[in-house]
C-alpha cells in the first residue's frame, strides 16, 4: 500500500474516482504476497502491482468496471498453461484479488 | 476517499503499527475496520461481536507483521465461515543498525534503503559519524554501539539486523556482546579471516559462548567475490535475505523447485 500512496494523493486532489485491488490470498508460487496493492483511476492510470506483470492488464479492466458499477468483487487468476494468450500466472500459482472502489 | 482510508494512509506514512480489516465475502462485503494497538477501532464490520473478535485477531497480525484472510460466523464465531475478512497489517519498516562509519557503511546504507530498512549509523568518533557522509541514513549517531544498544536493544526484533563494520576490536567486542543480548534476526560482523580469528578469541575472553559465536555471521556476507563497498553491500544484503528465507545462496539454475 505504501508505494501507491503518493499517486492516490495526486488522483484524489484531481477528484478522480479510484478502484483498489489487493492480493488477499495466494496458492502455490506467486511473486507478490497478500497485501500487495494496485490502484486504477477512472482514466485508466495505474499505480502499484499485484503480480510480476502477468495479470495487471486484466486487473485494469476489472478495476474500471468496479469504478463504473461500484460493485466490489473477488477476482482469481490461475495458471494458464495450454492457453498461451489467456490471462494467468506463468509461475504456476493462483492469486485471489479483492477489488473495491476507494470511497471509504 | 473517506475517513478510514485517511487513517490507513496516515498510519503507514507515520510508521505507526496498524491493521485494516475488510469483509471480502459474505454479509457486509466492503465493510472496513481500522485497528491500532491501545486505541478504539474505527469503523465497523456490521456486528459488534464480529468487530471485537476481528480486532483481537488484527492486533495479532500486527504483532506478526502478516496479512491474510480469516473466516468467521456473522457474530464472530470462530468455527464458522459465513464471513471472510482480509486483515492486512502495516508494521513499521525493519531496522538496520550499522556500527562503524566507514566507506562500506555508505554503500550498505544505500542498498539497505532499497530493501526498505530504516537505517541507523552509529560510531563513537564524531569526525566520521556525520550526516554529511551518510545522507541516505535515517539517523547518524555519535555514540558507542553498546551504549546505543543498552537504550534501544529491547525494541529490536527478528526482522531487524545489526551489521558491525568497525573491524576495530576496541569497538567490535562490546558491540557484538551487546548485539547478542538482543533478539535481532541477523548479526553480521566484518573483517578479514585474520581479523575474524583474532576477534573470535577476544569474544571468547569476553565471555561469549559457542552458541553466541555461532549466531554471528562473521566474516559478514556471501562468497561472491565482492571487492568494492557497493559489491560488499550487495553480498551482505543477499546474505540477510538468504538467511531469513532459509535458503543456501546458490544460483537458481543449479536448483529446482519453486522460486518464491
Amino acid at each position: 500500500m505504501r508505494e501507491i500512496l503518493n499517486d492516490l494523493d495526486r488522483w484524489q486532489k484531481k477528484g478522480k474516482r479510484i478502484a483498489i485491488a489487493r492480493v488477499v490470498d495466494l496458492e502455490g508460487s506467486g511473486p507478490r504476497l497478500p497485501g500487495a496493492a494496485m490502484a486504477v483511476n477512472e482514466d485508466g492510470e495505474v499505480a502499484g502491482s499485484v503480480s510480476g506483470g502477468c495479470v495487471e492488464g486484466a486487473v485494469v479492466a476489472e478495476a474500471l468496471d468496479v469504478i463504473a458499477t461500484g460493485t466490489r468483487r473477488i477476482v482469481t487468476f490461475g495458471y494458464s498453461d495450454d492457453e498461451a494468450f489467456a490471462v494467468g500466472l506463468t509461475c504456476g500459482g493462483t492469486i485471489h484479488l479483492f477489488l473495491e472502489p476507494l470511497d471509504w | 476517499m473517506g475517513e478510514i482510508f485517511t487513517h490507513v494512509r496516515d498510519a503507514i506514512r507515520s510508521q505507526q503499527p496498524a491493521a485494516l480489516a475488510t469483509v471480502i465475502e459474505g454479509h457486509g462485503v466492503g465493510a472496513h475496520l481500522f485497528v491500532r494497538p491501545d486505541t478504539e477501532p474505527i469503523g465497523t464490520l456490521g456486528n459488534a461481536d464480529l468487530d471485537r473478535v476481528v480486532t483481537r485477531d488484527a492486533l495479532g497480525e500486527i504483532e506478526a507483521g502478516r496479512a491474510g484472510v480469516r473466516h468467521y460466523g456473522a457474530n464472530g464465531e470462530a468455527n464458522e465461515t459465513s464471513v471472510s475478512v482480509f486483515i492486512e497489517s502495516y508494521a513499521p519498516p525493519p531496522q538496520m543498525l550499522i556500527f562503524g562509519a566507514v566507506d562500506f557503511t555508505a554503500a550498505l546504507s544505500r542498498v539497505a534503503k532499497v530493501l526498505g530498512y530504516r537505517v541507523t549509523v552509529c560510531d563513537a568518533r564524531p569526525v566520521f559519524a556525520t550526516k554529511a557522509r551518510f545522507p541516505m541514513a535515517d539517523e547518524v549517531l555519535v555514540d558507542w554501539p553498546n551504549r546505543l544498544l543498552d537504550k534501544v536493544g529491547a525494541t529490536l526484533g527478528m526482522r531487524d539486523v545489526i551489521c558491525v563494520l568497525t573491524h576495530d576490536a576496541k569497538f567490535d567486542v562490546p558491540a557484538v556482546v551487546s548485539a547478542l543480548a538482543t533478539n535481532v534476526g541477523y548479526i553480521g560482523v566484518m573483517g578479514s579471516r585474520r581479523t575474524h580469528d583474532d576477534r573470535t578469541k577476544r569474544l571468547r575472553d569476553a565471555g561469549v559462548d559457542a552458541a553466541g559465536l555461532a549466531r554471528l555471521q562473521s566474516p559478514i556476507g556471501l562468497d561472491i567475490g565482492a571487492r568494492t563497498p557497493e559489491e560488499t553491500a550487495i553480498s551482505i544484503c543477499a546474505e540477510i535475505i538468504g538467511l531469513r528465507t532459509g535458503r543456501a545462496a546458490r544460483q537458481l539454475r543449479e536448483t529446482d523447485g519453486p522460486i518464491h
